[in-house]
């Protein structure tokens, strides 16, 4: 898990670039609206269908390797198959504590990712603008940034009054570290010609923040706010650990120490589709402020 | 139109009043200290007059863009003096235009909200900010593209809209940085036309750099000609041909001859630059 953390939020990776090239294929307009037009454009749904074939012969490999208990140096024995854990999945599915567990994750998420992106813009801005800043906070986040979001339990429990705090405090700064360095990136990629274009038409420090800085570092920003919505999820998990009750995290621990290797896959799963679910919301949220660059050829 | 006359940013009157005098006094500027220090622009003495049309002209890397960047308030002259109408210049601002080289536009506003946002920065309402948009859109000939955003613009559109922008300010300079030099020779030849006229209208000084001999011959009043770095001014050459100038200009023979002095003058200072590098 702390290579999957290290690599996630090690490069800022600039979310507009694909996002762009995927848009420009768009036939010219036509009397078609443009969502329908979009979602029935050949392109897109030879990708999905791409992906659906995908994840059909994964599972198809899957069922396949745990059915003939393959062992060839990845031992499939004891991994229970898609039908297995698919059942447990609907067992699941009809009890009142699994939809709990989930909800319990998704408010300590939103709590969490809350503060964590609106304390990592904020810090992102300044610190790019400001040399001083900068120079005085690098090295905290040089320092914190690689420690995994297990190790931090112990602390967490010591310094946080509440398990739920310490939940989230884990959470909070999984997200962080991605959000900060990408706005710190994005602030820094301004054109310094647009910065003079705007000082010569008498826009003031404040307004050239607002006009030209944020919007500059807006495509770097929603990309570190869909990295920092991934890298939650994965922080939670550790999270929950300390909990004692709720949470998809602490659901998959559960089914750990109770050797119940189907609810693993589960937990394991749900997380998974749940950390998609809502960073593909994250982007469709960011879209919009991203317009303009929709058009871009 | 009217709606332009009714609108007054406070401290920058039109310049049928007579502002946008430049004066450089023996200023220098240098980049970086020690060994390392290298002489963008030397010791270079310079007034502009009220409405006049000057080209900077000069090889690449001479120092033009440091001398113009010196006069819109982004580089402080290391010694001497840069003055626009008696004031000091400290930092940029909206009484001096500046159209760059590069395209400048934001990105993420629209043609429309380009234009308008230096009216709108100098506490200009909506509907006022956004009527003078639409005067200097039309008189850049692009009022019908002020919804587009620039990347959806060709390169002399762009170039358009930023020259719109710059005067919707009605500043008493306009700084122009080669500005058509991304531009092919057709569209360029109608830019320098266009700019002309609007300059005729305002009658704004207007300091032009550029590295085109006949760009600089068919606009300028005035060219002053740079020689290589470090940058000083060798000629100060007044250019006499009847305005309007249009394309058949070229064909006067006082074009010619300029263009000539021009050429002969920027020639027998490459020779020198080049035999000083060789001793
Ligand atoms: N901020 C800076 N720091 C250090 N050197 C600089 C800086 N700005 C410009 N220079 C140097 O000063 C010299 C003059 O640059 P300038 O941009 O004024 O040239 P120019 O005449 O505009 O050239 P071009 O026609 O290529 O635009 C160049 O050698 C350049 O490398
Ligand atoms: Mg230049």
């Amino acid at each position: 898990m702390t290579q999957a953390v290290q690599t996630l939020s090690e490069e800022p990776i600039p979310l507009g670039q694909t996002e762009q090239s995927a848009l420009s294929k768009d036939p010219a307009p036509t009397v078609t609206p443009g969502l329908l037009r979009r979602a029935l454009h050949p392109d897109l749904l030879r990708s999905l269908g791409l992906g659906l074939l995908s994840l059909a012969a994964g599972v198809l490999f899957w069922h396949w390797a745990s059915a003939t208990n393959l062992n060839v140096f990845v031992n499939f024995e004891n991994v229970p198959g898609p039908g297995k854990v698919f059942a447990s999945f609907l067992g699941h599915l009809e009890t009142e504590i699994f939809y709990t567990h989930i909800r319990v994750s998704m408010q300590r998420i939103l709590i969490s990712y809350s503060i964590a992106a609106a304390l990592g813009i904020g810090l992102g801005l300044i610190m790019g603008r400001s040399r001083i800043v900068r120079a005085f906070v690098m090295p905290y986040i040089e320092v914190i940034r690689p420690i995994p979001a297990v190790a931090w339990i112990p602390l967490a429990i010591l310094m946080w009054p509440t398990e739920e705090a310490s939940i989230i405090y884990i959470t909070f700064l999984g997200a962080l570290f991605p959000i900060v360095l990408n706005t710190l990136h994005g602030v820094e990629q301004t054109p310094e010609v647009l910065v003079r274009a705007a000082q010569s038409l008498g826009a003031s420090r404040l307004a050239i923040f607002a006009h030209v800085v944020l919007p500059a570092a807006m495509p770097s920003i929603s990309a570190g706010l869909a990295i920092g919505m991934g890298v939650s999820w994965f922080s939670l998990l550790a999270g929950e650990i300390i909990s004692g009750q709720y949470g998809i995290g602490y659901f998959t621990w559960n089914a750990y120490s109770l050797i119940n290797y189907q609810d693993i896959v589960v937990g394991m799963l749900v997380i998974g589709f749940l950390g998609t679910a809502s960073t593909a919301a994250i982007k469709l949220l960011t879209k919009p402020l991203l317009k303009w660059q929709k058009r871009t050829r | 139109m009217l709606d332009v006359l009714k609108y007054q940013r406070p401290g920058a009157p039109r310049n049928s009043s007579g502002k946008g005098a430049i004066q450089i006094s023996e200023a220098s500027i240098t980049f970086g200290r020690g060994v390392s220090a290298y002489h963008a622009v030397q010791s270079t003495s310079l007034r502009i007059l009220p409405g006049e049309f000057v080209c900077i002209l000069g090889p690449s890397g001479c120092g033009k863009s440091t001398l113009l960047n010196a006069i819109a308030g982004y580089v402080k002259p290391t010694t001497g003096a840069v003055s626009v109408d008696g004031v000091a210049v400290e930092k940029p601002g909206p009484d001096r235009g500046m159209v760059f080289q590069q395209y400048s536009l934001l990105p993420w506003k629209t043609v429309y909200e380009n234009v308008s946002f230096g009216p709108r920065m100098a506490g200009a309402s909506r509907t006022e900010a956004g009527s003078i948009a639409n005067t200097f859109l039309g008189m850049v000939g692009l009022k019908k593209f002020g919804s587009r955003y620039p990347a959806e613009l060709s390169g002399g559109m762009q170039q358009r809209v930023g020259i719109a922008r710059a005067l919707a300010n009605y500043p008493s300079v306009l700084l122009m940085d080669e500005p058509f030099g991304a531009l092919d020779a057709q569209t360029r030849l109608m830019m320098q036309e266009s700019l002309l006229e609007i300059w005729a209208k305002f009658g704004t000084t207007v300091v032009f750099v550029t590295h085109d001999v006949d760009e600089a011959v068919f606009l300028a009043d005035r060219v002053l000609i740079m020689s290589a770095a470090p940058g000083r001014i060798i000629e100060d050459l007044r250019i006499d041909l009847p305005r309007p100038r249009t394309t058949d200009s070229a064909a006067l023979s006082e074009y010619i001859a300029a263009r000539q002095h021009c050429l002969a003058t920027i020639r027998s200072e490459s020779r020198k630059a080049f035999e000083e590098q060789n001793k």
